[in-house]
């Protein structure tokens, strides 16, 4: 598909000649670089509960972001109205940021390379809402059936179709069409009316519906929450303090995004605040370990053609054997670093100023069987499933939540315990990892990652991995 | 191109349509906002946002089920898409004996001028945001040599306004505005590199806290978390300063909303007039008090705001409630809906607070032998249907009555309901920096985790 047919040049009228002229409008008062990011994106979401479709929502959001940067200023504008005459009024705020003479050199627009890691012919968001209420339903009928002791679920399912359009000051013209949907399960289990536990499940990515109705059925997500209430109703008190940890495959991959993946984007980097600026080249993991951000993965929720800078995404080594290998960059961090591209500057809306994030974030796999490495523990934790994380970048603390875990004790998986934060420092804790197993899973595709105020979808990915140290924060 | 005040008359219109296209009952809510923020980092301007946008919502019953839908384009055609898809999708939800608006009676809006807005927000000079920024900052900077780095000043507004219709003649509006001043610094000692930050927010600038106070503050709290170490895991009194005081009621504030009870889906479903805490404390939703950020004239499903106690000395007196979660449980809205532009409305909370103690933060730190003074929370380990607690803490040893020195990298744990009757002391240090509030808390014991 060339420009011409796109959809902003076809729905909206934009022509190439528009984008000149407000790019120039943008840079009218000098700076180095000027973009505009077009979104157009419309979304449905389903929610059952108490087995009732208790509510369906659709909607459409569109606008423009003008982004001036001068040096190292960015100015911002956005508009929600595609008219010219709106978007020049952005340009010529965006623009405030720069003093001095226009920039009058313009590169014409280049269309870039077409590749395409979704070849969705009809998204989710286009098909008959029925059918993904029906969908819905399945997942509510599923895990009531799994065990008598489930008294409440609660299914949600929610799809997005995004249309981007970005245009740079450089030369870059780049479109693309970005579906994505995710099916979430939540489920509540008591024994005997006691009290109660939760179990949740999801996935998703960028697909068509038939991934629901193929691949991870409804069904699947909804006994798979349903189970994990089912093992809580055992839990015993988590332990407290340091213990041996061992990561069960898939999401538990959250760590690498918490430890290690936001103290390694550039715009902390660049400005000297993360607890891993300055260590290029330095051991920051055990040699066991080499981790890798992927936004080029076929059908990933985390995965894009183009970031939202208008550069293809590629796979970045951050961690290789141990050493850190590269950090995630963005525009602005690449060209005051005089870095090359990551193909990681993300942004929620075309309300927000992009900045570097991750796509795809896991660790590759090892050697050793996961059954070794569990029976390699005398005493210690499996975490089987996390809730969500965060991280302090500047000292490199980071938690995240084990919502599904097993005491070890000699070697075996025993007691389910109770919900516990584990915390370590980023630059440290991975050092303790000594067993990786050959069994590298990706998550199902429910990620949302939240940095300065911007939620943006990812994936994550972790083999069975052992680690001989890290603190526990259970009451026992 | 609409202005401002053609909105109510929109919001009017939209209902019109929604119940000529076969609604039997119709809400619409339209929101309208600017926002502005500015970033100075190492006193180089860095950031500078300056734009403005809204959208509509529209929840349509036929019957007694639901369809919604919403749009960022106000065109006449944009907004015949979001009253057909609402309708259409009414066709495929199932039918929810207890959907509805509020009764007539419910809606209504308080008659006192809540001082939500301040023209001078909006008409400060772009020159004085900046500099309100760089003297937050510069203030940091030059507080103390360890303060090596920065993440930056910055200066943020928000003025907005927000349209509320149903079909059973309810029409409010109102506008609010607000803005804020937030430093973040960075100190370094040897190996050991740390950030914290400071923040004042207000509805005018006038409001607002000096920015070199804020700028202080900031750095003062990164200086006193340098060379932080882990202790042992041990169980002793913790202490939580207001900023970490207030996360506790934020998992209180979701641990009553009218949602989680009727589910089951909280430790207190089913409480309701027993006691589940220590008779010191008592827990107020207020959605009327002048000028704080958690007060509305009306809530998102137009019944009045009130005052409503939630905890009082011990006991559960009531849930946060809006009219959906209220007939599910046969009680009465207590006008805390609360959603965006579309949707059902789910519970929010007005100013949410913790009423105080007696006693200064110093007494409580003075009166503890061995404890933990926390004084930021990571992490979401709180599980609101068991109510087990488990969550990263960074914060200061208390040996003899006094701060010793900066711990990080341990976790707290315990459960809510032993908080609750645990608690040790309460402040009388409560000031309303947002709409969830509370004063300085000690809980007698918890397990500190570590090494």
């Amino acid at each position: 598909m060339s420009f011409s047919d796109s959809f902003f040049a076809s729905k909206f009228g934009i022509t190439r000649r528009d984008l000149e002229n407000h790019l120039s409008e943008a840079l009218s008062r000098g700076g180095d670089y000027a973009d505009l990011y077009f979104e157009y994106i419309a979304t449905s979401s389903i929610s059952i509960d108490e087995s009732i479709v208790k509510s369906a929502t659709q909607g459409v959001s569109l606008g423009v972001g003008v982004r001036v940067i001068a040096g190292e200023r960015t100015g911002y504008a956005y508009s929600d109205d595609l008219s010219p005459e709106k978007i020049r009024h952005a340009a010529q705020v965006a623009a405030l940021i720069a003093s001095g003479p226009a920039k009058v050199e313009q590169t014409p627009l280049e269309e870039g390379r077409k590749r395409n890691l979704y070849p969705v012919v009809m998204s989710p968001n286009e098909t008959e809402f029925r059918e993904r209420v029906e969908l819905a339903q399945r997942a509510d009928i599923a895990a009531r059936a799994y065990d008598p002791r489930v008294f409440q679920v609660q299914v949600s399912y929610a799809d997005s179709l995004r249309h981007v359009l970005v245009a740079t000051s450089d030369g870059v013209l780049n479109f693309d069409r970005q579906p994505l949907a995710r099916m979430s399960v939540f489920v509540l289990a008591h024994q005997d009316g006691g009290a109660p536990q939760q179990g949740h499940s999801g996935g998703g990515g960028r697909y068509e519906l038939e991934y629901f109705q193929k691949e991870k059925t409804p069904e699947y997500f909804a006994k798979e929450a349903a189970r994990q209430a089912i093992v809580q109703l055992d839990a015993v008190e988590a332990p407290a303090g340091e213990q041996i940890v061992v990561l069960g495959p898939g999401w538990p991959g959250v760590l690498l995004h918490e430890a290690v993946g936001h103290g390694l984007e550039a715009d902390f980097n660049r400005k000297g605040v993360s607890a891993f600026s300055g260590r290029i080249g330095q051991q920051v993991a055990s040699p066991l370990c080499t981790v890798v951000d992927d936004g080029t993965i076929g059908g990933r929720r985390g995965s894009l053609n183009v970031d939202d800078e208008g550069n293809e995404t590629q796979r970045n080594v951050l961690i290789e054997n141990g050493i850190l290998r590269g950090y995630l960059q963005d525009k602005l961090s690449s060209r005051i670093t005089k870095s090359a591209p990551t193909g990681s500057g993300r942004r929620e809306s075309y309300e927000h100023i992009p900045m570097p994030r991750m796509t795809n974030t896991f660790m590759l796999a090892g050697e050793d069987d996961p059954e070794d490495i569990i029976r390699s523990v005398p005493r210690g934790l499996y975490c089987a499933n996390f809730g969500g994380g965060s991280v302090d970048i500047t000292s490199g603390n980071f938690v995240f939540s084990a919502s599904e875990s097993y005491l070890i004790e000699d070697g075996k998986l025993t007691r389910p315990v109770r919900n516990a934060t584990l915390i370590g420092n980023g630059p440290e804790a991975m050092k303790y990892v000594s067993r990786v197993g050959h069994d590298l899973k990706l998550d199902e595709g429910v990620g949302m990652c939240g940095k300065e105020g911007q939620s943006v979808p990812v994936g994550v990915g972790i083999p069975t991995v052992r680690i001989d140290r890290m603190t526990v924060g259970g009451t026992a | 191109m609409l202005s401002s005040e053609d909105l109510p008359e929109l919001a009017r219109d939209v209902i019109r349509q929604a119940m000529a296209a076969g609604a039997s009952d119709a809400e619409c809510t339209i929101s309208e906002g600017d926002e502005f923020s500015v970033n100075v980092r190492m006193g180089e301007l860095e950031t500078l946002k300056d734009a403005g946008s809204r959208g509509a919502g529209l929840r349509v019953l036929i019957g007694k089920r639901m369809g919604a839908s919403y749009t960022s384009d106000l065109t006449a055609d944009g907004i015949r898409q979001m009253v057909r898809s609402a309708i259409d999708l009414a066709a495929l939800t199932t039918e929810d004996p207890f959907a509805g608006l509020p009764d007539p009676e419910e809606l209504g809006s308080i008659g006192i001028d809540l001082k939500l807005f301040s023209n001078e927000t909006a008409d400060l000079a772009t020159e004085q945001r900046i500099e309100m920024a760089r003297r937050g900052e510069a203030a940091a900077l030059a507080f103390d040599p360890r303060i090596t780095n920065s993440e930056g000043g910055s200066f943020d507004s928000n003025v907005g306004s927000r349209i509320f219709a149903n079909s059973r003649g309810f029409l409010g509006s109102y506008r609010s505005s607000s803005c804020s001043i937030t430093v973040m610094p960075v100190a370094t000692q040897g190996d050991s590199m740390e950030r914290d930050y400071w923040y004042s927010h207000a509805r005018s600038s006038a409001g607002l806290e000096d920015a070199a106070s804020v700028g202080r503050k900031a750095a003062e709290g990164a200086i006193r978390r340098l060379g932080a170490v882990k202790v042992e895991t041990q169980r002793v009194p913790v202490i939580f300063e207001p900023r970490t005081a207030r996360t506790l009621l934020s998992s209180l504030c979701d641990a009553v909303s009218g949602s989680a009870i009727y589910r089951k889906a909280s430790f207190l479903a089913g409480k309701l007039g027993e006691k589940i805490a220590d008779e010191r404390i008592t827990i107020i939703d207020d959605g009327t008090i002048p000028g704080l950020f958690g007060s509305s004239p009306f809530d998102d499903e137009g019944v009045p705001t009130r005052r409503t106690p939630v905890i009082e000395r011990g006991v559960l007196k009531s849930y946060l409630l809006n009219s959906y979660t209220a007939r599910k449980l046969s009680l009465r809205t207590t006008g805390n809906a609360s959603r965006g532009i579309t949707g059902n409305a789910g519970i929010g909370h007005g100013n949410f607070f913790l009423e105080a103690g007696t006693r200064t933060p110093e007494e409580i730190i003075r009166g503890v032998k061995n404890g933990f003074f926390v004084t930021e929370l990571i992490g979401s380990g709180v599980n609101i249907v068991t109510g087990d607690y488990s969550r990263g803490a960074v914060g200061i040893w208390i040996r003899d009555g006094e701060l010793a020195f900066p711990v990080a990298e341990v976790t707290i744990a315990s459960t809510l309901q032993e908080m609750l009757n645990g608690i040790g002391e309460i402040g009388s240090d409560l000031e309303f920096l947002s709409s969830v509030s509370a004063p300085t808390i000690m809980i007698g014991e918890m397990t500190v985790g570590g090494r």
